[in-house]
């Protein structure tokens, strides 16, 4: 991708977040709100089709591209950046990767345009860190598979109309065989259940799903039957790198106010910013922001050429990206004080919101395993 | 239709300081960004097209950084871009300036030329009408709201005055130059981002348009810049201690010096 | 040889404008210095009777043009008798005020006659051979220019309303009153009015505070706001408040400036009764031109303040209110 082309793109978002999604990310947090004013300017700038190809209605942009949206958005309310994070890469992704050209067809233009938003539910109140402990069943009959079963924690939930769902086929030979099917809100027996009430990002939307005897059309099977646990744990490699991109982008979201903050703040008559603590203090966290961003872009990029080390990349990314967001955003409480404390000032948000990172697509510990794993095996 | 749009890539002038020890304009590092008024004057032409069909060219004079600015029209959605860049066309004051961008529009063609009122750097707001007079076409400035009506085949604009709003219609070919207020104007988009390269930025120079040597250039410009000066910041904060009367002519006295009552 | 200082005197509706006036005034000391005469130029429909007023406040000569074309401000008839007038009379300089009616005009007709415009300008001066030099503003007021226009006439420059000053009127003052006839080449014309709506001159007090002109901000050393409404109604422009007062519920949050309520940048920013937390001063420190009343001397208001004074915010009003 041409500089000039990446500059355009860097101007626009950064304008879009600070104009669009800035002011209204207390509210969204304070109401617990979906932002569907902000998902509709979006899709109108074609924020949902970033890496969707332009014979399915998107740019054709690169990854790089799409991780510095949830970036930038993030930098200002991490509910906006994980609605798009979701959006593409648990669903418009897998449909790239593994769809049939019909279904590139039929769902990838919606998706990129926004018409449609994307979902991804593999979670289960059962299967958790434990994936494959799925009890979500899809029995097939001579026309379809008949859907039967619940999800839990899905983000995008309700606002969603296309859903990548897992569901057990059968039994493998190693376990349950599992399928990955994709699913339209409008089948007759999908319904939405109970709606979380989170820490943080509270905007975001994260249901229950129910399924009562969903007919899923034959031709809706996402990849071959018995591939959907390598579908989930491949769409979760990349959607890994869209949260991490989130987590940078709170932690960068958390320093930027808390460098302004330090520098109007005075006490024993002089501005805080000049204690050698705070110094101190800001220099380690930019340190590990750059760290982390520099993790970030390595998985983009490892994604973008589909380089065989991206589990590693997007693991590593993830992992310390959340980790530094979770310190970050504590110690930029701790330097704004009593006001860090209250939402008058935002980093209490940040920090609320941090904590998530460490704990969706993967906890911190399995980001570990996968490391470790990937070590181990050589 | 065809819309010529203007727009200058200026300094963001907001982010211009003054150096405290020098007293001089601190300009390194100032992004340069498109002129607002001319952002607002590429929505309009984008929204005409959308409602009634037109071809949306953006025309910017400048050197070779201000295709940036065409870039970032184009990324907006904008059909095509020009720069007109040349040596000879450097120190130009606005009559030399129009001199060159109406030669440039008679070349391309427009049915419709849209302008911003006026440009951040110079706040001169003259370059528009002085485009609209060597094109022989007319102008309507300080436009707050423009409509195109399919019947009458006539553009519809709200005329901005300090006391009053005249809605006047123009038929045929004009030049209008618009308010930064007439609308927000819309963010660039990833598709005209991405897929930029099907359209080029053109460059236009001295040896493509018809013009006078003369009449271009520092040798084709009436005004002459003689001396600049900074401003002296009247930083002296004054507190005072007066009797409520005092202090209201004190603050009466202040606002009628700045003229804003 | 060009000659003479002539000045677009603007009318609306009949009513010779204020800065036309402050025009004639700096027009005469230009053309004291020179020996040469002020020209008025007075276009309008049934505007005769005022040419005694630009003679009054300076003009030695006025060329009237009372024509039904010229009822209402259009460029090109405007543009037409100006141009026909000046090549007629070749005046030194054309002087314009700087307000949407002469900023549409003046660059329209120095292309016309090919000559050098300056925009806005906030000083002139000239020299003994009559070149005229016009101070302007550029880069949003931080950088001044001085320019000159030495080898074309007429020099022609926009000036700001409210810069200059009109001279004490003298209604004694003898000078030439000339009614000019228009040769129109209505195939110019190009643009007809559908209709003209003056302003709504009621004000709007409860208008966006981000978009107003002049706030006036309400602190807890305000306890009654309705004063300070009037002046806002007053002054033109709307009120808005810190936080003490939206969380006591005498003013609306969307009226709130500050950290968790909105960031206002108005030409004047009216602070009474504020202190000046930092979570205020985040909002509003960038407005242009920062007054704050406050009972406390030591209050951080005063900080960003222009013009800070030592007073009691309620009688301030008061007393504004009865001022204005």
């Amino acid at each position: 991708m041409a500089d000039y082309k990446k500059a355009l793109f860097a101007q626009m978002i950064k304008d879009f977040a600070e104009t669009e999604v800035k002011p209204l990310a207390q509210d969204v947090d304070e109401q617990e709100r979906f932002p569907v004013e902000t998902v509709e300017k979006m899709a109108k700038l074609g924020l949902f089709g970033i890496v969707v190809p332009k014979q399915y209605g998107g740019a054709g942009g690169n990854y790089d591209m799409y991780i510095s949206a949830v970036e930038e958005l993030s930098k200002h309310c991490a509910t906006t950046g994980v609605i798009l994070s979701a959006h593409t890469s648990l669903c418009a992704a897998p449909i790239l990767e593994y769809g049939t050209e019909a279904q590139k067809q039929k769902y990838l233009p919606d998706l990129a345009t926004g018409k449609k938003i994307g979902a991804f539910g593999l979670t289960e109140p059962n299967a958790g860190t434990d994936a494959s402990n799925q009890q979500t069943v899809a029995v097939e009959t001579e026309d379809c598979y008949v859907l039967n079963g619940s999800k839990i924690f899905i983000t995008n939930a309700g606002y969603a109309q296309t859903y990548i769902i897992i569901a057990v086929t059968g039994k493998g030979p190693k376990g349950p065989e599992m399928t990955a099917f994709i699913v339209e809100s409008a089948f007759e027996g999908f319904s939405v259940g109970k709606k979380e009430k989170k820490m943080g990002i509270r905007g975001s939307s994260t249901c229950e799903l129910i399924f009562e005897n969903v007919k899923v059309p034959k031709e809706n099977m996402l990849g071959k039957r018995g591939e959907g646990f390598k579908i989930a744990m491949k769409t979760l490699d990349g959607g890994r790198i869209g949260i991490a991109a989130q987590a940078l982008g709170i932690a960068e979201g958390a320093l930027d106010a808390t460098v302004a903050y330090v520098k109007s703040r005075k006490q024993f008559g002089r501005p805080i910013s000049a204690f050698q603590n705070t110094q101190f203090v800001l220099a380690d966290l930019a340190t590990k922001i750059a760290a982390a961003k520099g993790l970030v872009y390595v998985a983009a990029n490892a994604k973008q050429n589909k380089l065989p080390t991206l589990s590693v990349n997007a693991a590593q990314a993830k992992l310390f990206a959340a980790e530094t967001a979770m310190e970050v955003t504590t110690k930029c409480v701790q330097l704004h004080g009593g006001y860090g404390y209250t939402r008058e000032y935002p980093v209490e948000r940040m920090m609320r919101d941090a904590k998530i990172t460490e704990i969706y697509e993967g906890t911190s510990e399995v980001q570990r395993m996968v490391i470790s794993g990937a070590l181990l095996k050589k | 239709m065809k819309i010529i749009v203007c727009v200058k890539q200026v300094p963001n002038t907001t982010e211009i300081k003054i150096d405290p020890v020098t007293n001089t304009l601190k300009r390194d590092g100032v992004p340069s960004i498109i002129n607002p008024d001319d952002k607002t004057a590429i929505d309009v032409a984008l929204q005409l097209k959308e409602k009634h069909g037109a071809q949306v060219c953006v025309l910017s004079m400048g050197p070779a950084q201000a295709e940036n600015a065409l870039r970032e029209a184009l990324a907006m959605g904008a059909d095509e871009a020009y720069l007109l860049t040349d040596r000879a066309f450097a120190g130009s004051d606005t009559l030399a300036t129009s001199t060159i961008i109406a030669a440039a529009i008679k070349k391309l063609g427009a049915d419709v030329v849209l302008c911003g009122r006026q440009a951040i750097d110079g706040d001169t707001a003259q370059v528009g009408p002085q485009i609209a007079e060597h094109l022989g076409v007319p102008q309507i400035t300080y436009a707050a709201a423009i409509d195109y009506d399919e019947e009458s085949q006539a553009l519809i604009v709200k005329r901005q005055f300090e006391d009053r709003v005249q809605t006047l219609q123009v038929k045929g070919k004009c030049l209008i130059t618009v308010l930064s207020t007439l609308c927000k104007p819309r963010y660039m988009n990833v598709w005209d981002i991405v897929n930029q390269d099907e359209k080029e930025v053109g460059k236009i120079t001295f040896a493509d348009i018809e013009v006078n040597p003369a009449d271009i250039g520092l040798k084709g410009s009436p005004t002459k810049v003689k001396s600049t000066a900074t401003k002296q910041f009247d930083k002296t904060i004054e507190t005072l201690e007066l009797d409520a009367e005092s202090a209201a002519k004190a603050i009466v006295d202040a606002l009628k010096q700045r003229h804003l009552i | 040889m060009a000659q003479n200082i002539w000045v677009f005197c603007e009318q609306r509706d009949g009513e010779i404008q204020s800065v036309a006036l402050e025009l004639l005034g700096v027009a005469k000391e230009l053309a004291t210095k020179t020996g040469e005469k002020v020209g008025a130029i007075l276009l309008g429909h049934k505007i005769k009777d005022k040419a005694q007023d630009l003679i009054a406040y300076g003009a030695d000569e006025v060329h009237v043009v009372d024509d039904k074309e010229l009822a209402c401000f259009l460029t090109e008839p405007y543009a037409q008798a100006t141009a026909q007038l000046a090549k007629q009379y070749q005046p030194s300089v054309i002087l314009f005020g700087a307000t949407s009616i002469g900023r549409d005009l003046a660059p329209r007709l120095s292309a016309r006659l090919k000559t050098g415009l300056t925009a806005d300008c906030t000083k002139l001066e000239n020299d003994e051979n009559g070149n005229l030099f016009m101070t302007r503003p550029a880069f949003g007021g931080n950088l001044f220019a001085t320019i000159i226009c030495p080898d074309h006439r007429p020099q022609m420059s926009t000036v700001r309303p409210g810069v200059m000053k009109k001279c004490e009127p003298d209604y004694n003052r003898k000078g030439e009153v000339v009614e000019e006839k228009i040769e129109w080449d209505k195939s110019k014309f190009g643009v007809t009015v559908i209709e003209e709506i003056k302003n709504d001159d009621s004000c709007d007090i409860d208008g966006k505070i981000e978009d107003a002109k002049i706030l006036v901000s309400c602190g807890r050393g305000v306890k009654d706001v309705a004063p300070a409404k009037e002046l806002a109604c007053k002054v033109k422009g709307a009120v808005a408040a810190s936080r003490a007062l939206v969380d006591v519920g005498v003013m609306d949050h969307s009226r709130q400036v500050g950290q968790t309520g909105k960031t206002v940048r108005p030409q004047a920013y009216l602070a009474f009764g504020i202190s000046g937390a930092i979570q205020h001063l985040a909002g509003m420190e960038e407005s242009e031109f920062i007054v704050a009343v406050n009972t406390d001397k030591s209050a951080p208001i005063f900080k960003v303040a222009n013009l800070g004074i030592v007073a009691d915010a309620a009688a301030v009003i008061k007393n504004l209110n009865k001022l204005l």
